[in-house]
């Protein structure tokens, strides 16, 4: 959700022509910004850790551990993050993948999303209706390890109708008030 | 009873020329823009070089009026586009992100307050029903348990009833399917708000407020350029913006990504694609104004 309103996420321009194509075009796009930029990359501490495949709950990660509500009774870390190499996201097929590329693991389970986030039916598009546009990844409305989409605060109620102005209608308030 | 008719009669045509010279001297009073104004001929009529001139009084005039540069464009309709809009009810938050977004595009008045989307707040239980909706909802938080939302502007139909009943021909449709109003023949008689079954028209009651650093100075003649008191005003699907290949503002501020836009006669368009895969409903169909305006259901 974070960067959904925030012009300077943006991602790069993606090619209309191919994305209308059925083709499958796998598109790089730029990630958003993690929630501590100093978390990346991963190998800088794990590269150093050994490795313990099982499941379990973690002692380190809290602010993600915490929040974490995605099919959390089936789902850990290393179905999404690679285990030998923590800098890439893996898919159950076991290919590798970039953290700009993160839509196609969203889309091993949605599928139906991916289909119409392909086809710009799903999520923010900005740009030209007949030209290039912009695209956003999953990952910018929806917080991968709780993925739900976030309430929002509302912008303000329209006036109540049969105001002409502020100004008028302070006056005929005071009006009223001097009758009484 | 001879002369006091004869009489009566070089009364009338003193009268009449002290009027039509009274009439001269007003007018003369006038600087060239306003003159030419008073009698600008209806828009579709006007050749090339009229409208560019035109444009070219009204970016002076309101490079004045704000103190800063101007762009009052006239660009026609794109050729083979008809505009289609769709919005996922499934997705809408109610949150008026697009309400706001499209008063800072579109110059509408600050105050007295326009808004030409109204988010109306409905039940679940109810459906879509009018009756019981709400557009003054104000929670900490949307969505809320139990409502959803529907934003409601101009619909766009094809079979409008608003243009119908104008009296001066100031509204019509144009050939890429938006409806639009010629500020300088708009009388204000409101007919054609009373017309639309949507509300999607409005009367600036008062002289039209916005600040200098508010305006948008990137405008289209029948779109978003300043209006004055007494006109009816409405979405034009960002005529200013669609037209040079844009999508709409509010298109692009929705943080849901519900409001979908793009030409019908594209088969490979988005529109299209919701159209033929998605379900789809108009509201108040039972009408025959065929709204471009769909609603749909995207999960």
């Amino acid at each position: 959700m974070l960067g959904c309103n925030n012009k300077n996420d943006r991602l790069d321009y993606m090619n209309f022509e191919s994305s209308t194509e059925n083709k499958s075009v796998e598109i790089a796009v730029e990630r958003p910004p993690f929630s501590d930029e100093y978390i990346f990359p991963c190998t800088e501490c794990h590269a150093e850790m050994e490795t313990d495949p099982q499941p379990r709950e973690l002692g380190m990660h809290e602010e993600i551990v915490e929040n974490m509500n995605h099919d959390n009774e089936n789902r850990w870390c290393l179905d999404c993050h690679d285990i030998n190499n923590r800098d890439s996201l893996r898919l159950a097929s076991g290919k590798l993948l970039g953290f700009n590329e993160s839509y196609m693991l969203c889309g091993q389970c949605h599928g139906d999303k991916l289909r119409d986030w392909k086809v710009g039916i799903h999520g923010q598009r900005t740009g030209y209706w007949n030209g290039n546009k912009k695209y956003l990844l999953c990952v910018h409305c929806h917080d991968p390890h709780s993925p739900r989409f976030k309430q929002l605060t509302p912008e303000p109620p329209p006036e109540v109708h049969g105001r002409v102005s502020t100004t008028d209608s302070q006056q005929t308030e005071e009006k009223d008030q001097k009758k009484e | 009873m001879q002369k006091s008719k004869k009489s009566t009669r070089r009364e009338f045509f003193k009268k009449l020329s002290v009027g039509v010279g009274g009439s001269v001297v007003a007018l003369s009073a006038c600087t060239g823009p306003e003159f030419d104004n008073f009698f600008q001929k209806n828009f579709k009529t006007l050749s090339k070089e009229e409208i560019d001139n035109i444009l070219l009084d009204l970016e002076k005039k309101y490079t004045e009026q704000y103190g800063k540069e101007f762009k009052v464009s006239g660009k026609k309709a794109i050729d083979n586009t008809f505009f289609g809009y769709a919005l996922d009810l499934s997705r809408c938050v109610g949150c008026r992100r697009c309400v706001y977004g499209c008063v800072d595009e579109n110059n509408q008045s600050r105050d007295p307050q326009i808004h030409w989307i109204t988010v109306l707040q409905m039940e679940k239980e109810k459906g879509i029903d009018y009756m019981h909706s709400n557009m003054y909802y104000n929670p900490e938080k949307v969505p809320e348990e139990g409502k959803f939302y529907v934003p409601i502007a101009c619909q766009q139909c094809a079979n409008p009833p608003c243009t119908k009943v104008c009296p001066a021909k100031a509204t019509w449709t144009e050939p890429d399917g938006i409806t639009v109003i010629d500020y300088n023949w708009c009388i204000g008689c409101r007919y054609c708000q009373s017309a639309c079954p949507y509300g999607a028209r409005h009367f600036n009651w008062g002289e039209p407020k916005i600040t200098n650093e508010e305006i948008n100075t990137n405008t289209h003649y029948l779109g978003n350029r300043p209006r004055t008191k007494g006109v009816v005003e409405k979405c034009t699907f960002c005529i200013q913006r669609v037209r040079e290949g844009k999508y709409p503002s509010c298109v692009e501020v929705c943080p849901t990504g519900s409001r979908k836009f793009g030409n019908l006669l594209d088969p490979n368009s988005e529109i299209r694609y919701i159209l033929e895969n998605k379900r789809v409903v108009v509201l108040k169909a039972e009408l025959n104004t065929q709204p471009n305006f769909f609603y749909f259901f995207g999960v």
